[in-house]
């Protein structure tokens, strides 16, 4: 068995095979491997007994579950109307700069991937972005910078 | 149980309807057509298109009708202003997303978003064409069906139609928002998927978005070649379909005219596929009959039953792909199609004294998986491509306007010879249980030497429209050498449209079922609500088909496929024996497990 | 008419209060019915948008027969300019999860879950703590209900309460079709009761205090008080509790900048108020102090005079065709040919003449979408295209 069989099998050991479960057992995929590979989009519909589309077309109706191969850490900044205003395009330019790779795309060395999401519901503090599930609020260019230099010193 | 009545008012005259009622459904009871879209009689409500939006009193929003029911009291208008403002605005967004290049179009006067268009005289597109801010796919790799993304509203209809009657599910919608579409696993070309080339998605699409992939030109040209001997095929349930397309009443009977028409169209020989539909009853009753003897008296383990039937590619195609571990129980019988095919090519080509290269074998067929079944790579036995191109029942209605023929003012004409003789059992092969019934005509008499004990030979209890239907036929007093079968109550289950299928296997799967024959029909219906058949289709369309198909094998002089006189000359001159070595070479294939996904 | 009311704020809903056991247990020992007439003398509204009386959705659904039912936490607050729901389940989780058992108790459910938006993934590993106490105190006390947390993944349209089951249930977000409504027909098709997480959390007050002390906040049809999530041009971004019923007058003079132009009301999917029409505009749900609805979760954005209404309309065009969840088509279609018809506009391939057809779209749009999210585009393009017509042209 290879790893993300195992990992499928132990997701769908702990919630249950049943259709209403898929969602958190694409969760847990994503939460290892950043992304639903193909392969692993069928070992999920083969381990819960779904046709493959479906579980293709559940998937790419969520964000959060991306069906293109990711980095390690994605980071996903707010572009909605409060962090629109309140300078999220300087973060994001500070971003490519220091990442050199334009939005939508994800670092050679496969680290970091970087996209724009909808409303974080940190309105008050923009701008936001994430980094996987850790929010970081009132960004500046220095604070992204200093953010993302902690990050590259994590092991890949 | 009775119903209750409600009182409702529809454009301002009060009418009872039954409690529960869709207000379009109330509205169609009391003559007011509402246009729809994603609506379909086959399938579950969706309720995504609104074109059917109606004005209930004292609601400020519009209603969907096919989605709303009906309430005491409630006062529906169908035509107001407000209404036909908001249908046209939607009428012009889907014009807007959509390709609409009609002339250049296959599904061009057949098509529901044309006709709404044309109803509400869209005559200008004021919003902006979405098409040119998209990257459209256009799939060709399949050889049955082609998916036109650019001509896609999105309905739904073919995704619900894939899971709902079909039970495949290789098609999806994908994405949200304005990416939103429809698709199948990874995106990729329809051909290296689970689809099993059915078409039902095809006759499910209001648009043109899926249509069949057509060899119409291809045929013409063959037809126009001199040195090229052109032979046609037609199967069953295309003679009772083909009318609809060319201004009959569903549950017409053309036969005789549809062989006049191919005529004229200039095919060479003009032959019958209830021919080898015959052939097939011969030698799957005959296999079916050499398994029984081995389970039952020889107890050889090896031998796989229940036997399944394998005339519908379509079906063939599913169980590859999803109980490749039954592939086995499929009886080993090619398609009449394809039994037709590999004999055009050996013994009609030899009778004839042409060389097999100089022939070219078109068949007509009311099915979409059969042009995929043409071209699989095994179906070579005669040496040659068996069928060369495969038509269907619309395609050749198309052929026949294009020839400018006035299909029903033609003479009745008769089949050509040496495989153009059918039966009453040949012509059922159109209708669900049709084979089994003709499977049984045959078998119980080899086996007793006596007619099947139903009246006039209608095997009743297998007909019908119910998904799955199981009937039991008892052998008594059988021959000597079948001895062992007497008292042996022969289990038989029907399924049509594979979601049924699904149902059947797993029961077969599961133990719970000890069936000795299965009929599976991929389509709902059978043929007769094939793929390739006129659009649109429906419960009542498909009955009314049936219906006729009936008709027709209660109108044969011979209704038993082991009579078929040219069958017979075929043993006798041919083929030897049924189940012989050179059925075996010709007639017999075997099959693909494929991936599940 | 400009209104005399001032703003009042309020402290209910964040106060600490460590009594949960005390109260719930208190619930418990009264009868479904009683506690259905509390919440109805109340006259508390959902929270999360509609402003259905709650009192009402609970005694539906306890009505029914039906089993399993279901008690579901809607924390999918995906509005923009929205986050005041996150804050409720970060600092006083108990009085939500408070709420559902009680909403448990009253229609006879045995099971509730929390459909947390993927967004909010970080405040789960507290959320799961207090979920764990209070399992712990209802087996104690033998009462049969368990609470989950479910994980949204990035899709607005699952706040939308029919989409959220079917994502609920492993499926596309794609709303259904009403009727049949969630009282009757909601997660698994059995009767759910699905409430905001402000409203869960304001029936912790009533059932504490009462339900006077609720109805005497606010004003008539608008009773209680209500969170506002303030962003934008203000000094003092962040939720603020207040009575309903204040003039958006009031609330610009507290909040504003000294330079507001124009306030948009309920995200997204709710009204832009431009400055001249503050007096006239109250905040509450419908009567007539009234000139606007609340659609969403009291999301308040102000905009000072350095920003282009253009822009913004622009921005939350781009959202809804994102996250219009792309089934029906006047909302599919309807918002890519809004976003494309302002730009041609501002770009002057298309007449200004044009804004008149897409308000007319706009209408149809409010009146044959299949949901809320198509229905309501219509509220922030029509009130920034009437308000700001020149700034979408020049
Ligand atoms: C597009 C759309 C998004 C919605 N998002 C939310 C949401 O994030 N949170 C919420 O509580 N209600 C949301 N709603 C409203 C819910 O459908 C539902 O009315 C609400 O959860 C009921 O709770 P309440 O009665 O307590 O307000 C949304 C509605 C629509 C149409
Ligand atoms: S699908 Fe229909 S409307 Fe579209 S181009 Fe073809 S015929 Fe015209
Ligand atoms: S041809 Fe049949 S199996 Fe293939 S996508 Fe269409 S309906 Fe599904
Ligand atoms: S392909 Fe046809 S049936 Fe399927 S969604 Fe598109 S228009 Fe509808
Ligand atoms: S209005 Fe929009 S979000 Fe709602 S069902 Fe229609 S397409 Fe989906
Ligand atoms: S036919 Fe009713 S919404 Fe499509």
């Amino acid at each position: 068995m290879s790893p993300t069989q195992l990992l499928i099998r132990e997701l769908a050991d702990k919630y249950g095979r049943s259709r209403e479960h898929l969602l958190p057992i694409m969760q847990g995929v994503v939460e290892q491997e950043s992304f639903l590979s193909e392969y692993s989009m069928i070992e999920i519909a083969r381990e819960m007994d779904l046709p493959a589309a479906e579980v293709y077309g559940t998937a790419t109706f969520y964000s959060f579950l991306e069906t293109k191969k990711m980095g390690k850490y994605i980071i996903r900044v707010c572009k909605t109307i409060s962090c629109a205003m309140k300078g999220k395009g300087q973060v994001i330019m500070a971003i490519q700069d220091m990442l050199k790779i334009p939005l939508g795309e994800t670092t050679p060395d496969g680290r970091f991937s970087l996209l724009q999401t909808n409303c974080l519901g940190l309105c008050h503090k923009a701008p936001a972005m994430m980094i996987n599930h850790d929010v970081y609020t009132d960004l500046t260019p220095e604070k992204v910078r200093e953010i993302l230099s902690e990050y590259m010193k994590k092991p890949l | 149980m009775t119903t209750q009545k409600i009182n409702i008012s529809l454009n301002g005259y009060n009418v009872q309807v039954d409690k529960g009622t869709m207000i379009l459904d109330a509205a169609k009871e009391n003559g007011l057509i509402i246009p729809t879209l994603c609506y379909h009689k086959d399938l579950c409500i969706a309720g995504n298109c609104r074109v059917c939006v109606v004005e209930i009193a004292g609601q400020k929003r519009l209603s969907a009708a096919c989605a709303t029911p009906v309430e005491e009291g409630m006062e529906i208008l169908t035509n107001s202003l407000k209404v036909r403002n908001s249908r046209k605005h939607i009428i012009e967004l889907l014009l807007a997303e959509h390709n609409a290049d009609c002339t250049k179009c296959y599904r061009n006067g057949n098509c529901e978003l044309q006709e709404l268009a044309s109803e509400y005289k869209i005559m200008t597109q004021e919003f902006i064409e979405l098409v040119p801010f998209k990257t459209y796919t256009i799939d060709m790799y399949s050889p049955s069906i082609i998916k036109d993304d650019s001509k896609c509203i999105r309905c739904q209809r073919c995704v619900r139609t894939c899971a709902e009657l079909q039970g495949v599910n290789a098609l999806t919608v994908a994405h949200k928002g304005d990416e939103m579409k429809i698709t199948t696993f990874m995106e990729k070309p329809m051909n290296s998927v689970v689809c099993t080339n059915c078409g039902q998605c095809v006759n499910h699409c209001p648009t043109g978005a899926l249509v069949e992939k057509n060899y119409i030109e291809e045929v013409w040209e063959a037809i126009s070649s001199p040195d090229k001997h052109v032979v046609v095929q037609t199967a069953p349930a295309v003679r009772i379909g083909l009318g609809e397309e060319l201004g009959f009443e569903p549950g017409s009977r053309n036969t005789g005219r549809m062989v006049a028409a191919l005529k004229r169209l200039g095919f060479d020989s003009v032959l019958d596929t209830d021919f080898t539909a015959d052939l097939t009853i011969v030698e799957e009753g005959t296999e079916l009959l050499t398994r029984l003897k081995k389970a039952l008296k020889d107890k050889d383990p090896n031998v796989k039953l229940p036997m399944a039937t394998s005339c519908s590619p379509g079906w063939i195609k599913y169980i590859e792909h999803l109980y490749p571990e039954y592939l086995p129980n499929l009886s080993t019988c090619k398609s009449p199609q394809q039994m037709f095919g590999a004999l055009v090519k050996t013994y009609y080509a030899k009778a004839r004294n042409l060389e097999p290269d100089k022939i070219v074998s078109v068949s007509i067929m009311p099915c979409t998986a059969k042009k995929f079944e043409a071209a699989r790579p095994e179906m070579l036995d005669s040496g040659y491509r068996d069928v060369d191109y495969v038509l269907t029942t619309r395609e050749l209605a198309i052929m026949i306007k294009q020839a400018g023929i006035n299909f029903s003012a033609l003479e009745e004409a008769k089949y050509d010879r040496l495989m153009g003789d059918s039966t009453g059992a040949g012509v059922i092969f159109g209708a669900t249980g049709g084979v089994m019934e003709a499977a049984l005509r045959t078998a119980y008499e080899l086996v007793t030497g006596r007619e099947v004990p139903f009246e006039n030979l209608n095997i009743t209890p297998v007909r019908g429209m119910e998904g799955v239907r199981e009937a039991t036929i008892k052998i008594e007093n059988p021959k000597k050498e079948w001895a062992f079968l007497d008292g042996v109550e022969l289990k038989c289950a029907i399924a049509h449209g594979l979601v049924n299928a699904k149902t059947v296997m797993d029961s077969v799967k599961s133990g719970k079922a000890d069936y000795h024959f299965i009929e599976i029909m991929a389509c709902p219906g059978g043929c007769l609500g094939g793929g390739g058949q006129p659009i649109p289709t429906s419960p009542e369309i498909r009955k009314k088909r049936a219906e006729a198909i009936y008709a027709e094998d209660a109108g044969m002089a011979i209704r038993k496929s082991h009579e078929n006189p040219e069958v017979i000359k075929l043993y006798r001159d041919f083929l030897k024996e049924p189940n012989g070595e050179l059925s075996h070479k010709l007639l017999h294939t075997k099959y693909t497990p494929r991936e599940r996904f | 008419m400009a209104t005399t009311y001032q703003l009042k704020r309020a402290d209910f809903i964040f106060k600490n209060e460590n009594d949960w056991e005390k109260v719930l247990s208190n619930i418990l020992s009264r009868s479904p019915q009683d506690l259905i007439n509390e919440l109805i003398s109340s006259e508390l509204k959902g929270r999360g948008g509609a402003g259905f009386p709650t009192g009402l959705k609970w005694k539906v659904a306890s009505e029914l027969a039906t089993q399993p039912k279901y008690v579901i936490c809607n924390a999918d607050e995906g509005e923009p300019g929205t986050f005041k729901d996150r804050e409720i389940l970060e600092k006083v989780p108990y009085k939500v999860l408070t709420a559902m058992v009680a909403c448990g108790h009253v229609i006879g459910a045995r099971e509730g879950f929390i459909y947390l938006r993927g967004e909010y993934r970080f405040l789960m590993p507290e959320l799961q703590k207090v979920i764990q106490e209070f399992e712990y105190y209802l087996k104690e006390i033998k009462q049969d209900f368990t609470i989950k947390i479910f994980m949204g993944s990035g899709a607005y349209i699952c706040g939308e309460e029919t989409a959220l089951f079917e994502s609920m249930e492993g499926k596309r977000g794609e709303p259904r079709n009403k009727p049949p409504y969630p009282t009757n027909f909601g997660y698994m098709g059995g009767p759910t009761v699905i409430n905001n997480v402000e409203t869960l959390a304001h029936t912790f007050t009533i059932f504490k205090y009462g339900a006077k002390k609720f109805y005497d906040l606010g004003v008539q049809y608008s009773r209680g008080t209500k969170l506002f999530s303030v962003s934008g041009d203000t000094p003092k971004p962040g939720i603020y509790e207040l009575e309903l019923g204040m003039s958006l007058q009031d609330f610009v003079y507290e909040f504003g900048d000294g330079d507001t132009k124009a306030v948009q009301v309920g995200g997204a999917s709710g009204f832009l108020v431009p400055r001249k029409k503050f007096a006239d505009t109250a905040i509450g749900y419908q009567g007539k102090l009234t000139g606007i609805s609340l659609p969403t979760g009291g999301s308040m954005m102000l905009f000072n005079s350095s920003r282009s209404m253009y822009n913004v309309l622009d921005n939350y065009l781009e959202f809804f065709r994102e996250e219009s969840c792309g089934q029906c088509t006047p909302c599919r279609v309807g918002c890519q040919q809004l976003l494309l018809g302002i730009k041609a506009v501002k770009r002057g391939d298309r007449p200004a003449s044009y804004l008149d057809k897409l308000l007319r779209l706009t209408e149809t749009m409010q009146v044959t979408a299949k949901c809320g999210l198509g229905q309501s585009v219509a509220n922030s393009f029509s009130s920034i295209v009437e308000n700001f017509r020149e700034e979408m042209i020049y």
